[in-house]
């Protein structure tokens, strides 16, 4: 055995690494390390230092992926198509850099006053970063299975950060009993596609499953591996965890759980659909049409009853996730594909900075009045009127109202599925609508009672903002209204051509069949 | 052929762990029962990349194998710190969050 393996050692040829395009994930790698050791030797009162450098390498390895976009010839491609880095690859990478950078800032002053651990804090947190980043990159089930789990894994430990509070504990355990249970189911799809395909890699998985002529095998595969990332991005009936963890967890760790872990969840989601399964839309498009009527309508009607307001954003971020998943239930209809893509991306884009935005909102409020019910925002307007529109700037957006950012996302939505023109497509756009009309009922909710409500405590002396949170509120602020006010901006981070390259492949595969 | 045995093997093992993770409420079982659910994924890969003649199916457990450890380890942690909270490790009594 080891005799035939070092004779084929010999034809062995180092794969050509190009550096540039992995400088992104170079400088990350190169960071965590620093950090490391710095923490070390770091005595506790300097540990703030941390924050700002992790701070610094969060832009430093944005600036490579600048580098890249601005030279955007075409795609690079590494390790025989299995680690690739195109448009939709750097728009992405650019986005999870950018809302880590968001969550760094947030997450200073929580973690400086409430005496946790910063330093291990910042090494987890740019390792899931590190995982979101390669996520958007990998083109193989081997290296979507390890970016997975690079971004989970850390994730599990930051929710149960406050490991004396039992909420926090709860949060923790009931992340990863569900995360590493879903990711168990997924690998197990992954080995059936593997056994039927005879490949792990993307696009050739992608040319053998054919459309009506499935065997048994290949469509469990398909179906658990859908259940897996249906776990990560918490649609309903996978969203348990959810609500429980974002309650729990540190408000910082809820706020990166429900942008950029969801976020990644959605990039292999569509990464998976385009890439592997063009020609396998006879099972996931019901599949995910169902989860998608199910996510935004259980997601809408429980958060309605919420009187925590986390808990609510929670359930706010579940029924979100449903708006994301809409587009892709009709991924495979010819004249919806782009568009669908599209809706993806840019949803993700703008959901990300107006959901990052209400948490730094209720961190800031929060520090004042140490209460995290809805309650508690009242007579925001009489003695902290600036917060007060940043409140209602977010829950605006996140309730689709123009000109802020929501409003544009979800017309994208409803525009690609739409253009898919079939009768399921009406339907499911129906259901959207209501749920849209449901949804702004539990904004309007926070907002009347930042509006109208006395103060409940008669407690009326400013509130006092440091300035990270500030610069935290800015960015996602600018975020959201430059697209609301001028959508063309993202409009066309939107536009990719295609992932890969892969519509030479599939184009085969039909004109042989 | 030899091989389908150790598909058969592994969709037990999978169901097994399946019900393990619905049915149990003792955290170190149900950390167990995962593992049994990832063991049958590392037997299915070895099994196709025997039937397929293919390595790279091995080079997939591998991987798997170096994960689980991982994620093994952070659970028994977690375990761990939530016996030293409340001096028990039963899934059901963690419940202080509803709604």
């Amino acid at each position: 055995m080891l005799a035939s393996l070092f004779a084929q050692a010999t034809d062995w040829v180092a794969p050509t690494i190009d550096w540039h395009a992995i400088a992104p994930e170079l400088v990350l790698v190169v960071g965590i390390n620093i950090i490391l050791l710095l923490d070390l030797s770091l005595a506790d009162a300097k540990k703030w230092m941390l924050a700002t450098l992790s701070g610094f390498v969060m832009l430093g390895a944005l600036v490579p992926v600048v580098t890249l976009f601005v030279i955007g010839d075409d795609s690079r491609s590494m390790f025989g198509g299995r680690y690739v880095i195109d448009e939709y690859a750097l728009v992405l990478k650019g986005f999870f850099l950018l809302v880590a950078y968001v969550v760094i800032l947030m997450s200073q002053t929580e973690l400086e006053e409430g005496g946790y651990y910063q330093g291990e804090f910042y090494v987890l947190m740019l390792c899931s970063v590190l995982g979101m980043v390669m996520m958007t990159s990998s083109r193989d089930l081997v290296s979507i299975f390890v970016a997975l789990e690079l971004l989970s894994i850390p994730a599990y430990m930051l929710a149960a950060w406050n490991k004396r509070n039992p909420k926090s504990n709860e949060a923790g355990m009931k992340y990863y009993l569900l995360g590493v249970f879903a990711s168990a189911i997924m690998l197990y799809g992954m080995s059936l596609l593997f056994g039927a395909t005879n490949s792990t890699l993307l696009t050739e998985i992608g040319a053998t499953l054919v459309d009506g002529n499935l065997s048994g095998i290949e469509v469990v595969g398909v179906v658990f591996v859908i259940s897996g990332f249906a776990f990560k991005i918490s649609a309903v009936p996978f969203h348990t965890w959810a609500p429980d963890t974002y309650e729990g967890a540190p408000t910082p760790v809820t706020a990166f759980l429900s942008v950029a872990s969801k976020a990644a969840g959605f990039v292999a989601l569509v990464t998976i659909i385009y890439l592997a399964f063009p020609n396998a839309s006879d099972v996931y498009q019901p599949f995910i049409w169902v989860l998608a009527a199910l996510t935004m309508t259980v997601g809408n009607v429980l958060a309605l009853r919420q009187t925590n307001i986390v808990r609510m954003l929670a359930y706010s971020s579940v029924s979100q996730g449903g708006f994301i998943l809409m587009p892709l239930a009709f991924a495979g209809e010819a004249n919806a594909s782009g568009s669908a893509l599209n809706a993806v991306v840019v949803y993700l884009l703008v959901y990300g900075f107006m959901n990052l935005g209400a948490f730094a909102t209720v961190i800031a409020v929060s520090r004042k009045t140490r209460s995290g019910e809805i309650s508690s925002f009242g007579g925001l307007f009489s003695y902290a009127p600036g917060m007060a529109v940043l409140v209602t700037m977010f829950f605006a957006s996140l309730a689709g109202i123009p000109p802020l950012g929501g409003w544009f996302a979800k017309f994208n939505a409803f525009k690609a599925v739409l253009d898919a023109q079939s009768s399921w497509a009406y339907v499911l756009a129906s259901i959207a609508a209501v749920n849209t009309v449901i949804s702004a009922a539990y904004y309007m909710k926070v907002l009347r009672t930042v509006w109208m409500d006395e103060a409940p405590d008669g407690d009326t002396s400013p509130i006092n903002t440091p300035s990270p949170i500030k610069a935290a509120l800015g960015l996602t602020l600018v975020g959201t209204l430059v697209v609301g006010v001028y959508p063309q901006s993202v409009a066309n981070f939107g536009d990719l051509e295609d992932l890969t390259g892969t519509t030479e492949l599939v184009v085969v595969v039909d004109a042989g069949g | 052929m030899l091989a389908v045995n150790f598909l058969l093997l592994a969709a037990v093992l999978f169901c097994i762990g399946v019900f393990g993770v619905i049915a149990r409420r003792n955290a170190v079982m149900v950390l167990m029962s995962i593992e049994l659910i990832l063991n049958a994924v590392n037997l299915n890969l070895v099994a196709f990349a025997l039937m397929n003649n293919n390595q790279e199916g091995q080079v997939f457990a591998l991987y798997v194998i170096a994960i689980a450890a991982a994620e093994v380890g952070v659970g028994l942690a977690m375990v761990l710190m939530i016996y030293r909270n409340r001096k028990s490790i039963a899934l059901d009594e963690l419940s202080e969050m509803k709604g």
